[in-house]
């Protein structure tokens, strides 16, 4: 196949707006290297012997292959080798700097969460949160960590939260949208105490691998469907949350549903709002109609942002959806990556692009 | 609120009628599968996606005292018909066929309620209409039931569940989607669930107000199934109605599944125009739900967002509670665009209708 790579100008002297960049996907170089220093020989010999199991069936790649290798930009391998994301100086010069990324959330994926072995799931998250630290956030101030937790024991996760909580190398909670049961259920809810306790958002990113087909009738055929279908996943696991009542019993929760778009989110709040109006009987503890707690306690992040045409009914949704509740990110460095000076070219005014690319994030993260 | 539009002369294109109980099914079985049916005690296929007494499966005023709501032509043609005065309405009958583990029990089940409905419904008033119910698990099965009955004209389109054990566009279906095209009938997708995976993927919920939640992302999902498999490439006549569903989620869900398209082409080269313009000429919704912003401007913008007045068309649902009295059309929606909402759009959308 024959890929093109496309040129990248990089404005010389203009300076950019200042941003921040909610969703990062640092890697390690090796995992030998660079995670084994923090695991146990017993669960370094575990990986070797039997690597990483998740709910489906290839170890070595995902159910369906991306649209490129590692969902990576092709421009974004560092010139000294090793896999996109891995090398700091590398995203510095490609990202941080031109992009003039003010704060930057580092999202590991595929870094021991949703793994089936649950004390090796515990183990692995432990010490990629030790990674996180000695690799990225020491060296270089504008980043912050995801606290990993093996979000499938609750009870080894709050372990996790406690051991951290109050370490300002961390901006928020981490774990990924594809559950084993909807994400609401009481199982979960310890996670949500020690989130509140640690004072810490929680951000759950999309993707993972809860068992379930990624739709409700079935397996797809294709990599778009399932990317297209994250959308939808979050917006069940969002239901799950508000109709069990999880923001209700933690009033101090915050969310962040990241990389699943956020155009979807009034069309959602209606239809629940109506639910709510119809079910009472049915879920008496939810006591304030859907879309008011959807609106105190649950953020978004940008990428991959929704592209209409005509470009103007975007500001139509994000005004229904709050100026105030999106979180620019880039989604650096996978393929599907949001160029901050291209991603929303519609005319907006200057407290508004503030708040888009960089405020709404320090308020949210308490960096101020 | 209503938008006070009278609705005489409409097309409602999604009725409920119920099977009243089994027995009522049994004159239109053969000999061995009514004896299997009394011998092992077959239930009635009633299924969770409408609990009998929840809020929403019977408005109160056309919830009877015994038996099952809307479950003869007389009650039907009273409360859905005359109320409404409405020209034609098309029965989407909800039995869980579909559920079935056996597609023999199936197959058995949906003649026997295509023979039922006839029977009981279309010959009693010459206002009805009825999608066929098909054996979705066994393609070879569907098309065969389809050819039983395709020959009358009061059958308009055939009835499928948004989740089904596998997504709608997958290439197993495609002779059930070849059958509709050479019979002039769209497909009709309707809320519901053959219950073959969990309801969303991330499990099964724990609230009914969860599932009937669910089965907008459903909607969305199989919009990219057929799609992006190629139905319409396919079959460039086939209508899918999207009946149940809500529609106010479409304009965003086709923004994302374009930006995707862009990305991703490679994947599924036959997808040769945008998603965006794939929808507008082969996907329809129904009216009813309204899953609507809470004002009558936001409306107005959302209908823009559509980019479209062909894509709706009317329906009340019943007897399903989803609004009070006759405000079937949401303040919001000009007169004109509820003209072709009511009967144009309709007209256009199923073929047997004209």
């Amino acid at each position: 196949m024959n890929i093109q790579v496309m040129e990248r100008v990089t404005t010389g002297q203009k300076i950019n707006l200042a941003i921040a960049d909610c969703d990062i996907h640092p890697t390690p170089k090796s995992v030998p290297v660079e995670i084994y220093p923090y695991l146990s020989k017993r669960w370094q010999d575990y990986m070797e012997t039997y690597g990483i199991i998740y709910r489906q069936g290839f170890p070595t790649g995902p159910a369906f292959p991306k649209g490129q290798p590692n969902a990576a930009r092709r421009d974004a391998y560092p010139p000294g080798g090793g896999k996109p994301g891995s090398d700091l100086d590398f995203m510095r010069s490609q990202h941080l700097d031109p992009n003039n990324v003010q704060l930057g959330v580092l999202n590991p994926l595929s870094c021991g969460q949703g793994v089936q072995n649950q004390d090796f799931s515990a183990a692995y998250c432990n010490a990629v949160n030790h990674w996180q630290i000695a690799e990225w956030t020491s060296k270089e101030s504008r980043l912050k960590a995801s606290l990993m937790v093996p979000y499938e024991d609750p009870l080894a996760s709050v372990k996790e939260i406690d051991l951290w909580g109050g370490d300002n190398n961390f901006a928020q909670i981490l774990l990924l949208s594809r559950t084993a049961e909807p994400l609401g259920q009481r199982k979960y809810w310890p996670i949500f105490e020690a989130a509140c306790r640690a004072n810490l958002p929680v951000a759950v990113h999309a993707f993972g691998y809860g068992g379930a087909p990624v739709t409700g009738g079935g397996w797809p055929s294709f990599y778009i469907e399932e990317m297209v279908g994250h959308a939808e996943n979050t917006q069940s696991l969002l239901t799950s949350m508000v109709f069990e009542g999880v923001f209700e019993r933690f009033p101090t929760l915050k969310l962040i549903l990241v990389e699943a778009g956020f155009a979807w989110l009034p069309a959602l709040s209606w239809r629940l709002d109506k639910l709510w109006n119809r079910m009472r009987g049915e879920i008496p503890h939810v006591t304030r109609p859907p879309s008011e707690l959807i609106r105190q306690h649950v953020w978004l992040t940008t990428q991959p942002m929704e592209e209409p045409e005509p470009r103007e009914h975007l500001l139509d949704t994000i005004e229904w959806i709050g100026w105030e509740k999106l979180l620019f990110a880039t989604d650096y460095p996978h393929w599907d990556f949001d160029e901050p000076s291209r991603a929303l070219p519609i005319r907006i005014g200057k407290e508004q692009k503030e708040a888009f690319f960089l405020k709404n994030a320090l308020e949210l993260y308490n960096l101020n | 609120m209503g938008s006070s539009i009278m609705t005489k002369g409409a097309i409602d294109c999604d009725i409920h009628p119920s099977v009243p109980n089994i027995e009522a099914l049994l004159p239109y079985f053969s000999d061995h599968w009514r004896d299997t049916i009394s011998q092992r005690g077959v239930h009635d296929l009633q299924t969770i996606a409408y609990p009998k007494n929840a809020p929403l499966t019977a408005r109160p005023d056309w919830r009877p005292k015994l038996g099952m709501p809307a479950a003869d032509a007389n009650t039907i043609s009273t409360q859905a018909l005359d109320t409404f005065q409405t020209s034609i309405a098309i029965c989407n009958c909800l039995y869980g066929v579909q559920l079935l583990m056996s597609e023999d029990l199936a197959a058995a089940f949906a003649s026997a309620v295509n023979d039922w409905m006839v029977a009981e419904l279309l010959n009693k008033d010459p206002r009805l209409r009825a999608s066929i119910v098909i054996p979705t698990q066994n393609s070879e099965m569907a098309v065969a039931e389809i050819e039983r009955v395709a020959s009358d004209p009061r059958f308009v389109s055939i009835l499928m569940l948004v989740m089904d054990e596998k997504p709608l566009g997958r290439r197993s279906y495609w002779p059930i989607y070849a059958a509709a095209q050479r019979h002039n009938m769209p497909i009709c997708v309707h809320a519901g669930s053959a219950y073959k995976h969990p309801v969303t993927s991330v499990g099964w919920p724990s609230y009914y107000a969860e599932d009937y939640a669910s089965q907008a992302p459903a909607f969305h999902n199989m919009v990219s199934s057929f799609i992006c498999e190629g139905v319409f490439s396919e079959y460039p006549d086939l209508k899918v109605v999207l009946a149940e569903s809500g529609f106010s989620w479409l304009p965003a869900h086709l923004w994302r599944l374009t930006k995707f398209w862009r990305g991703l082409r490679a994947e599924i080269p036959w997808v040769d125009r945008t998603p965006t313009e794939i929808a507008r000429d082969h996907i329809r919704l129904t009216l009813q739900p309204v899953d609507a912003p809470p004002t009558s401007e936001q409306l107005e913008r959302l209908m823009d967002h559509m980019g479209s007045d062909e894509m709706i068309i009317f329906s009340t649902d019943y007897p399903h509670w989803q609004f009070d009295g006759v405000d079937v059309i949401p303040e919001g929606i000009s007169r004109d665009l509820a003209r072709k909402i009511m009967v144009d759009n309709p007209k256009n959308t199923y073929p047997r209708l004209q």
